[in-house]
């Protein structure tokens, strides 16, 4: 593989896919939570938190990153805590990559899983309680299996998103190759470069393809997984 | 007493006030549509929370506002029946089936259940592909298999059409003769209701305007106007017979035989008849030369003169109690008054076969 993929650009390919699969992984729990919040319960706060996720959608990437690298920077007060507690450093390391394009894919899937929540009858799940189900029961057994084309089509999404991130990227993490230099971030490195193009060519028809493939994928997983939940 | 529900809630512009008490067997909560009957059932089910309520189901307290007591939804042991019917999209009959048995830690084989509703054919078919009918039963089943202390059934019949509600019908009576479970049943079918019920409540307006034994209040000529006329009608308990050569079945009632077209019923299997008011003819003297069959020896013990032309007239047949529709002219003529004796001319072909139900076994002893 490495005779058509420079290095530099085999290692900007891998580790976009290592930082888009953990920001996904670590954060569709998160957002299903959150989305079953917002879609089934009401309680004080709810337009506020509502704000608050939807909030890295409509703010500058940059102004993101940047509070991203105010809040978990080593000298922020979240960044500061990991270190001691955790060891888990974020600033200019690939796993900062991975919380930044968390972030920036975290509306996206909540708003995806929402729908797919709100479309769940609520009657379904109060006949469920009358079965004797507990409320996680209830979600678990009923809501959980319903929503799945949801939750996968909002995983496909933002891992989709986390591939293409780069302006909170950039800023909470800076460009630093094999570290967290992105395929978004090493196209922009390369065409800095003179006679970079070629190479950013490249890796424009990589990033191209991973997006086709994920949106494909992603149709056919919701069609199979809707043709499972409503077959006759 | 089984079930006993007091309940007060405020919605806005409606207040929901209501108190009964029934007896084991079927109770039916009956009522135009925003009487308040769902309100009723989800209170018992626990899906609605009411401002005031006690409610007790074969002296198991679910709700009492005033101890602060409240038992959450999972934990009432209701087998609740919808309109809808509510089966899981996702999960096949059998699975369905499943659901609420599991919850209850039950061990209980399905066969039974599967066998008395006649579902074994649909168990690995999903709820989208079966029809209204099918999906009633499926319904029914899974709220017995949770292992419930009492069923809800809330007009279960009301989204399917006549031929449907024929083929349900004798499937909740055989879950009301072969389960011990008292059931709250929730209709606007009075036909339905008679078939049924042990217990009669009437609702309006958020209120119980009557309740007691059904064929004491379906006789009841004070009641009929919130039944509406058309509709009234009185349960005669009876008995097969024989079914007669001549495509007629005879059955035994406390005050001699009845005549109808042939019922599907084994000889010597208790049914009840629904007569209604206005198929019933009166006479002072019994009748010759007379086309209709069935001639029913009564005493009159109530009377109703209606506002406009008709009269609603109580009578004592044997031990059941009947209900005649008639006019005020008649009335007069007859010289109706309580105490005394006419006979009830009922032709056999006015008798539906859908009026026709089988008999609690409670009432056989």
């Amino acid at each position: 593989m490495t005779d058509w993929l420079t290095a530099d650009e085999w290692s900007a390919l891998s580790l976009s896919l290592r930082v888009s699969v953990w920001a996904t992984a670590l954060s569709l729990p998160v957002a299903v939570w959150v989305a079953w919040l917002l879609a089934r319960r009401t309680f004080w706060g709810k337009p506020l938190l509502n704000g608050l996720v939807h909030l890295p959608l409509i703010l500058p990437p940059v102004v993101t990153g940047y509070a991203l690298l105010l809040m978990f920077g080593r000298r922020g007060p979240a960044g500061a805590f990991l270190e001691q507690a955790f060891g888990i450093e974020l600033a200019f390391r690939w796993t900062g990559a991975a919380l930044a394009a968390a972030v920036m894919a975290f509306p996206l899937m909540v708003r995806a899983i929402r729908l797919a929540i709100e479309a769940v009858d609520p009657r379904l799940e109060a006949a469920a309680g009358t079965l004797g189900a507990s409320r996680p029961w209830v979600f678990a057994t009923v809501t959980l299996p319903l929503i799945l084309p949801g939750i996968v089509a909002g995983a496909i999404l933002g891992f989709a998103k986390a591939m293409g991130e780069f302006g909170a990227t950039i800023t909470f993490v800076a460009n630093i190759p094999g570290e967290t230099q992105t395929l978004p971030s090493a196209i922009y490195a390369f065409l800095q470069v003179p006679g970079g193009d070629a190479a950013a060519l490249r890796l424009v028809l990589i990033a191209t393809a991973v997006a086709m493939v994920a949106l494909l994928l992603s149709e056919w997983v919701g069609r199979a997984v809707a043709r499972r939940i409503a077959a006759g | 007493m089984t079930l006993s529900v007091r309940l007060r809630h405020a919605y806005p512009g409606f207040l929901l006030d209501v108190a009964f008490d029934a007896p084991p067997g079927v109770t039916a909560l009956f009522g135009r549509s925003g009487s308040g009957k769902t309100s009723v059932v989800n209170a018992v089910a626990g899906l609605l929370s009411p401002d005031a309520a006690r409610i007790v189901v074969a002296g198991r307290v679910l709700q009492d506002t005033e101890a602060g007591l409240r038992l959450p939804v999972h934990r009432r042991r209701i087998g609740y029946v919808f309109q809808e019917g509510r089966l899981f999209p996702h999960l096949d009959v059998r699975q369905n089936l499943l659901y609420g048995r599991w919850f209850a830690g039950s061990d209980a084989p399905i066969g039974p259940v599967v066998e008395m509703l006649g579902i074994g054919a649909l168990l690995h078919r999903r709820p989208g592909g079966l029809s209204g009918g099918e999906k009633a039963r499926v319904a029914i089943g899974r709220a017995l298999l949770s292992d419930p202390a009492m069923l809800l059934l809330d007009e279960p019949l009301a989204a399917l059409d006549e031929a449907r509600k024929a083929e349900i019908l004798p499937y909740l009576e055989r879950v009301r003769d072969e389960t011990a479970l008292p059931i709250l049943y929730v209709s606007h079918s009075i036909a339905e209701v008679a078939r049924l019920a042990t217990t009669f409540v009437l609702m309006e307006a958020g209120r119980v305007v009557r309740a007691g034994p059904a064929g004491e209040v379906l006789s009841d000529p004070d009641v009929v106007p919130a039944l509406g006329v058309r509709a009234a009608g009185a349960v005669l308990s009876a008995r097969v017979e024989a079914h007669e050569a001549d495509g007629l079945t005879r059955l035994e009632t406390s005050v001699g035989p009845l005549w109808l077209p042939r019922l599907a019923a084994a000889p010597g299997s208790p049914v009840r008849v629904r007569i209604a008011a206005q198929d019933v003819i009166l006479a002072r003297h019994r009748p010759e030369g007379l086309s209709a069959l069935n001639i029913l020896p009564c005493v009159v013990t109530a009377l109703r003169l209606g506002d406009g032309p008709g009269a609603l007239v109580q009578l004592r047949a044997g031990e059941d109690l009947l209900i005649a529709r008639v006019t005020r002219r008649s009335a007069e003529a007859l010289g109706l008054i309580v105490g005394l004796e006419v006979h009830a001319v009922i032709k056999s072909v006015s008798v539906a076969q859908a009026d026709v139900g089988r008999t609690e076994a409670a009432l056989d002893v």
